[in-house]
């Protein structure tokens, strides 16, 4: 297809869509004039029906297929589940997600708390903040790239003189320190710590400007009251700043914790999960599509569901219990 | 009342417009004091020092875009200070006609996927939004928390199932697919926010509409969606970060055909190849990120309230 063509099935799939909505419109006007309920039914139709089709029965298929074998055709019980927490493999997968759920949230929240305490106020606060706050745009994708080219690694040998120049601004910064290039990537286990650098440098700007917005809303008197007191800047920081944003800190931690436990484009990208740096979603593509294992995909799949659904619940009841206070 | 006001933050209301910070208009607020009292230098230094951090890594790819191919391979980015040598030549090969380096297909394939699989979505969860909102009818309440509740199904568990769909009904690896799972994702999250939305409006508006013998269809189109435009672009920003961005659906679904790859496999694909290839990378790499970039940096406002909301999606 060339451009012309693609662009006019897009336009083509714009009237279709158009023309269904329209003629399903039409109806509920028609029905709507003899009184009937059952109006209602046609404004949520579409909505339950993709539903239904896109995420209700793909997910209890994927249940299912998690008890069969790797072909999907034998049941196989818990197999895949015991193999996920047996196999050395798999369990570098899992300390790896757990690295990731631990750091990221920890250190991006941290740099985010502090950028957002130190500019607060400060002349250009709104620029200094978008200067942060600008990876978050940037696809994963990108990011990945752009570190990528940060940790590039030209080869080294420290008892000669003319080494190749080191192009990967990191590696410089590590000559000049008079220090040996390192292959951030490859060099296990820590490479893992090196692509969280990625996740961190996109989230701090995330926690950074949901933080800001709750530091702004602390109310001022009791701030007045505790400078009266003579209370030091880090007790101001201690004893009321952090108590009073603490339900925000809850939610931007475990918002970051919900994104590093599906994470996939960022090592994807930048090892393909090799030199052990794979992690639950990247195991699951593996398996699924390039290892044909659907059962044990599956099996990782639902895995990550079952990790999600206790930070999700404990982040709405956090939301939930900050808003009746 | 000792704590930040919790409506800033909860995903009922960050959409509709309260996120702004709530402190008085001529408080001095806390954070103010706080860093008065901060050593001042102390505070400025770590701003700068993690400014530059966060800025240098875009800074050294958009710089080595505009490098000579031979120069980006043998020197760092940080020698054009002494050596300033500058080329278009990474933009076209990245945008020409020669389609061993040319990216523009996958840039049109990015385009044809993203403008339905935004619009679309809005459009069915309005409508759903819509009666949740203000219609009654059996079953709304669990319907409702049903829909709200699917925001946690990671799309992995639904991916496989859905490709062997897709092969049944002959739309495998075509923009069809493409579309509709992005639809299928996007409904659960553009929903409930639509709905939240939607609640906002006085109902005395609705009724007053009504008993001048408006239908639901009427008050839809009239009424509402003219209202809601502030929230439909807020959503449809952050649809459109997500589409654009994304990299798992485009690799499941249109990742084997060139066709229909959008930019994100296609630099996924370039970086997997044996010795990265970075006068295509920083160049490719630049012109995928400046479209979200100026949509994120026009419409920031917007943005920022639909993010907390939108957060537990994927």
């Amino acid at each position: 297809m060339n451009y012309a063509d693609k662009l006019g099935l897009m336009v083509a799939s714009l009237v279709l869509f158009a023309a269904v909505i329209g003629a399903v419109l039409l109806v509920v006007s028609f029905v709507e004039r003899r009184g009937t309920k059952r109006v209602a039914w046609y404004f949520v139709g579409p909505t339950v029906l993709l539903v239904l089709v896109g995420l209700i029965y793909p997910a209890l298929r994927t249940i299912w297929t998690s008890f069969q074998d790797a072909n999907g055709t034998k049941f196989v019980g818990i197999d895949n589940y015991t193999t996920i927490f047996t196999s050395s493999d798999d369990l570098i997968v899992l300390r790896n997600t757990v690295l990731w759920v631990l750091v990221a949230p920890v250190v991006a929240t941290l740099v985010g708390l502090v950028y957002a305490l130190v500019v607060d106020g400060a002349r250009g606060e709104a620029f200094a903040k978008a200067l942060i706050f600008l990876p978050m745009a940037i696809s994963f994708v990108g990011a990945s790239i752009i570190w990528k080219f940060m940790y590039e690694y030209r080869f080294y040998d420290p008892s000669v003189q003319n080494n190749p120049a080191q192009i990967g601004l990191v590696n410089q910064v590590i000559v000049w320190l008079g220090g040996t290039p390192q292959q951030f990537l490859i060099n296990s286990p820590w490479n893992n710590l090196f692509l969280i650098v990625v996740m961190i440098w996109i989230q701090a700007g995330f926690a950074m400007t949901i933080l800001s917005a709750a530091i702004k809303a602390i109310p001022s008197d009791m701030v007045e009251a505790a400078r009266l007191d003579g209370v030091s800047t880090w007790g101001m920081f201690r004893f009321i700043t952090v108590p009073s944003i603490r339900p925000t800190l809850v939610v931007v931690l475990t918002t970051i914790a919900i994104g590093c436990l599906k994470v996939f484009d960022i090592v994807r990208t930048m090892t393909g999960g090799n030199y052990g740096t794979s992690v639950v979603a990247n195991e699951f593509f593996d398996q699924s599509f390039s290892a044909g294992n659907v059962g044990l995909g599956a099996a990782l799949a639902v895995l990550l569901f079952v990790l999600v659904i206790p930070i999700v619940v404990y982040n709405v009841r956090t939301l939930r219990k900050a808003e009746q206070r | 009342m000792s704590t930040v006001d919790p409506t800033d933050l909860s995903i009922d209301t960050v959409p509709t417009g309260l996120a702004a910070p709530k402190a008085g208009p001529s408080a001095l607020h806390a954070a103010d004091a706080a860093h008065k009292r901060l050593s001042r230098p102390w505070a400025s230094l770590s701003a700068v020092i993690l400014a530059v951090l966060w800025t240098l890594p875009t800074f050294g790819l958009l710089v080595s875009s505009f490098r000579p191919e031979q120069d980006i391979n043998t020197t760092g980015w940080w020698t054009v200070l002494s050596n300033p040598v500058f080329t278009l030549d990474n933009y076209k090969a990245v945008l020409g006609s020669d389609s061993s380096s040319s990216l523009a297909p996958f840039i049109v394939n990015s385009i044809v996927i993203t403008v339905p699989a935004v619009i679309i979505p809005i459009l069915i969860a309005s409508l759903a939004a819509y009666a949740f909102a203000w219609m009654n009818f059996r079953g709304k309440n669990l319907l409702f928390i049903g829909v709200f509740a699917l925001q946690v199904v990671p799309i992995q568990v639904t991916l496989i199932p859905l490709l062997s769909l897709y092969v049944k009904a002959g739309i495998a690896g075509s923009f069809w697919s493409v579309w509709i799972s992005h639809t299928m994702f996007a409904l659960p999250l553009a929903v409930f926010l639509l709905h939240n939305f939607m609640r906002e409006i006085p109902g005395e508006l609705v009724e007053a509409a009504r008993v001048d013998g408006a239908g639901h269809v009427t008050i839809f189109f009239r009424l509402m969606l003219p209202i809601l435009k502030p929230a439909l672009a807020a959503f449809g920003i952050y649809q459109f970060l997500w589409v654009w961005n994304d990299l798992l659906v485009a690799l499941t679904f249109a990742g084997s055909s060139n066709e229909v790859a959008p930019m994100t496999v296609a630099l996924f694909n370039l970086t997997g190849q044996r010795g990265n290839q970075w006068f295509l990378l920083t160049a490719g790499a630049f012109v995928s990120i400046l479209v979200p970039l100026i949509v994120f940096l026009s419409l920031q406002r917007y943005f920022v309230r639909g993010l907390l909301a939108g957060s537990v999606k994927g």
